[in-house]
């Protein structure tokens, strides 16, 4: 084996400190859905977390076998939560990444996906055309009536299943840049369009605008804000999300806002990094985006904050709610999400296990389907013990997952995000 | 690594995915709870007893050694792989067979979750009280193996004291089973127990059936603040003269008290010299709030400055909450700690510590002591850095001179961890030569090539 101190030149590590006192417990291995499934110790976040160690130390080679571990990963946080070392696994799983992906770039299907298109909100609007076209010209529908999603695969079908019913025009084009307060002006916030948001799930967008508004916020909405960098750091692209952060606080801050309002947990919890992490070290834009990130704010943790309007029109629906870790662990956000559910008149049922990972964490359905699919099962079968109508969760990840486990499972409940409840009660459209 | 045609015939076996041999995985099973480390050939994950046993008639032909783990939770290094060979992980085994209320005994597969089978048992309100810190991340199996204790062990016992029968598999592939739901039983040696603690060295436990009693449905907890340690340690056998069998009596003294506040910021007082953490429980609600009035009591004669009793249930959780997470939490100080698990005469707690502590002040190390003073069973934590080959030395000395505390207080090495390699090199110090021989001549009946986790428990007599 190379000696470690020559492979690591110019590359950068985690410091010691991050995870020399793992103490090797085991206490993570309780709450890591990934562990929990396969049973496996390699899937645990203390194994992640050694095989990245002895990798540092060039005691074990930086394979694609260890990039694989790395990868299963989730990002759901609940290892960091319960280390009672305080030690974070789960960011030392990204870090993992970040280090293969400053070592060995991957192959070139992610970089055109997170390096070219995610930042570039228009271009992805443009590649979503074919799937718009295929459920709007009806070929979904003739393609299900026939049956012909018989013929493909399992996996290809769960994804056309995945595939929630699009928006014609996305978010960006249809939001005025100004959405003024109904009433007195209260407050001015600005609304961060989220990638997955603006273009598949826009009904909920627009939804959190129209209840802003409605408790007196004028609502800021700039087209030109680029991904939040989640995708980025994911794939351990930590260069590319330093420079989306950059860019999106050269929008924001111009805006004068009260407060910088998202409706996606991802987004949230990435944008609230911005200061404490990915900008730390950043001479021009550390402060800046300590700045930033303190105004950030998940829309029902806002709303949580603010005296709000009663509904007129409260809904009477048997609902529940799963936690995004994101928002959860990321955010610690939970109660406020379930007091406007309960606002909206919604009889509130608790899930079992609702800040368990539904097993969505981004692209983990695609690249590790099978994994992904077993962990949906056990949320699944938590949703429908609750015999709930309405399945809530303010992450668009949650939500397609959610979906897709609904439907597998043959569940007739619908997904939605919490905010789509109140405006229903609230009945402004 | 072994060769492919064995590889090949494990997995016709247990199939082709529950056989892994990558270098990541095979890191990932070379460790456990402690920083021994020792990477196995292959990993072997079986599902069923028939598994197993075609596994080990496998391993027995070709003289591979085994080494069964479960969660890999263990703090005596009984789960390392030391000589390779196979890790054989019964996590996959992790169903609850049956559960009998009538005769109050649960059929479980070795790889339950410990915690898992308590919450099914006391959903039909039957109570399994052995409770290791490590509850949420260790297995029956390995509770089994290494004769697990926890803090209820004063009024209920060890694992041990539950395991009415077991099935194990032996070196050669035959199942043995043993033991029954007769609760009387003089007809055989008592084989059961021979197994119970045996570390993995003289076969696989793969089923045990457990005694289950009927779930205390109430419990009160108090937690007393001393400013001298001499106050705690009387108050222990006080409280038992006064009457009152309490569930647990826990210590934790003014070094681990600041860290686990440090930690959890949950009002522990972090001036005094220790702390007891009490609880009685039982059947009735009266009874019980009189034994905890009855030990504030005597904690308060025998020099306790401050008694709290837990008013909620938040409040009881959050000191027990932060009486889990003492060996943990301790990592935050330094980077590395080595987990001793004495046990003395409950009489002898007092002179225990103070020995203990001039030991920490001999060797200038941090040494926390926690543990379970209603039983005597001790976990001294000497806090240290690996990477200081001086301060490794002055750990091992350390180490050494808490063993002989222990042994000329007529106690022993390990309450409840076990000996696994860590406590090898000091096992001439409790056990009398006789007692090795006599355990090694029992392996030789049981393991006659030695492929059962060799090198554990006793030095080989090879």
């Amino acid at each position: 084996m190379a000696d470690a101190r020559n492979i690591w030149q110019g590359i950068q590590l985690p410091s010691e400190e991050q995870y020399l006192a793992c103490i090797r417990c085991g206490l993570c291995l309780s709450v890591c859905p990934t562990y929990r499934e396969t049973l496996r110790e390699t899937d645990s976040p203390r194994a992640r977390l050694m095989l990245f160690r002895k990798v540092i130390a060039g005691e074990l080679e930086m394979s694609h076998g260890f990039t694989d571990k790395m990868y299963r990963c989730l990002d759901c946080l609940a290892c960091n939560a319960i280390c009672p070392v305080g030690i974070k696994p789960g960011d030392l799983a990204l870090a993992a990444r970040s280090v293969i992906h400053q070592a060995k770039p991957q192959p070139w299907i992610k970089p055109l996906i997170f390096g070219g298109l995610f930042p570039n909100a228009s271009l992805m609007e443009t590649c979503m055309m074919p799937m718009l076209l295929y459920q709007r010209l009806g070929i979904q529908r003739v393609v299900n009536t026939l049956g012909l999603t018989r013929r493909l695969p399992t996996r290809l079908r769960d994804y056309e299943r995945m595939l929630p019913s699009l928006p014609v025009r996305s978010l960006r084009h249809r939001l005025p840049e100004t959405t003024p307060a109904r009433g007195p002006r209260k407050y001015r916030v600005a609304f961060f369009l989220g990638c997955f948001q603006n273009m598949i799930f826009a009904d909920a967008s627009a939804a959190t605008v129209r209840v802003l508004a409605r408790n007196g916020c004028e609502v800021v909405t700039p087209k030109n804000v680029k991904c939040c960098g989640m995708p980025h750091l994911g794939y351990g692209d930590v260069a590319t999300a330093r420079a989306l952060a950059r860019h999106n606080i050269d929008i924001l801050e111009k805006l004068d806002a009260d407060a910088i309002i998202t409706d996606c947990a991802t987004c949230g919890s990435t944008l609230k990094e911005y200061g404490a992490h990915l900008l730390a070290d950043d001479a021009e834009y550390r402060d800046k985006a300590r700045a930033f990130s303190v105004k950030v704010k998940d829309v029902a943790e806002f709303l949580g904050a603010i005296p709000l309007r009663e509904p007129e029109h409260p809904l009477k629906t048997r609902v529940t709610y799963h936690d995004p870790c994101h928002l959860r662990r990321g955010q610690n956000v939970w109660r406020e999400p379930r007091r406007l559910l309960q606002l909206a008149g919604a009889e509130l049922i608790e899930l079992r296990e609702a800040d368990w990972c539904c097993g969505s964490a981004g692209t983990q359905a695609i690249t590790h389907y099978a994994s992904s699919m077993q962990i949906l099962a056990r949320k699944t079968e938590n949703v429908a013990k609750t015999n709930a109508a309405i399945i809530t969760a303010g992450c668009p990840g949650c939500q397609l997952q959610l979906g897709l486990g609904a439907q597998r499972a043959g569940l007739k409940v619908q997904v939605q995000h919490p905010i789509q409840l109140l405006d229903r009660a609230y009945n402004d459209r | 690594m072994l060769p492919n045609t064995l590889c090949k015939e494990l997995s016709s076996i247990v199939g082709r995915e529950h056989i892994l041999t990558s270098p990541e995985d095979l890191v990932a099973y070379s460790y456990d709870g402690t920083s021994v480390e020792h990477r196995p050939d292959a990993v072997v994950s079986p599902l069923d007893v028939e598994q197993i046993s075609r596994v080990m008639q496998i391993c027995n032909r070709e003289a591979i050694p085994v080494t069964p783990r479960g969660m890999g939770s263990g703090l005596a290094g009984a789960a390392v792989p030391m000589s390779g060979g196979i890790s054989l992980c019964l996590t996959r085994m992790n169903r609850v067979l049956n559960l009998d209320a009538e005769n109050m005994m649960a059929h479980v597969q070795a790889g339950v979750v410990t915690a898992d089978l308590q919450a099914q048992v006391e959903a039909r309100g039957l109570f399994y009280p052995p409770d290791p810190s490590s509850i949420k991340h260790s297995t029956i199996g390995g509770n089994v193996a290494c004769n697990a204790g926890g803090p209820r062990c004063l009024k209920y016992g060890v694992t041990g004291d539950y395991v009415m029968g077991l099935t194990v598999v032996l070196a050669d592939g035959r199942i043995l089973q043993t033991g029954g739901k007769a609760i009387k039983n003089v007809t055989t040696y008592d084989l059961k127990n021979l197994f119970v603690g045996s570390e993995g060295t003289l076969g696989i436990v793969t089923e045990v059936l457990l005694k289950l009693i009927p779930l205390p449905k109430f419990a009160r907890t108090a937690m007393a603040v001393y400013p001298m340690l001499e106050g705690a340690s009387a108050t222990v056998n006080n409280v038992l003269r006064a009457g009152v069998l309490p569930a647990t009596m826990e210590l934790m003294d003014h070094t681990t008290i600041g860290t686990i506040e440090e930690y959890l910021r949950l009002g522990l007082p972090t001036d005094a010299a220790a702390i007891l953490i009490i609880e009685v429980d039982g059947g009735d609600e009266d009874t019980v709030t009189k034994e905890i009035e009855t030990i504030g009591r005597v904690c308060r004669e025998s020099g306790a400055s401050e008694v709290r009793v837990a008013k909620t249930e938040q409040e009881r959780n959050d000191l027990w909450r932060g009486r889990r997470s003492v060996s943990p939490s301790l990592a935050r100080r330094r980077p590395n700690k080595l987990g001793e698990d004495i046990s003395v005469p409950r009489a002898a707690i007092p002179e225990a510590i103070r020995r203990i502590k001039a030991v920490g002040d001999k060797y200038n190390l941090p040494i926390s002591v926690f543990g379970h003073a209603g039983d005597g069973n001790l976990h001294p934590n000497i806090l240290y850095d690996k990477r200081d080959p001086a301060e490794v030395r002055r750990v091992e000395q350390a180490s050494r001179d808490i063993f002989g505390i222990a042994v000329e207080l007529g106690g022993t090495l390990s309450g409840e961890h076990g000996v696994g390699v860590l406590k090898l090199p000091y096992l001439g110090m409790a056990e009398s030569p006789i007692e090795i021989e006599l355990m090694q001549a029992i392996k030789r009946v049981l393991d006659p090539k030695g492929i059962l986790n060799p090198g554990k428990k006793f030095p080989c007599s090879c």
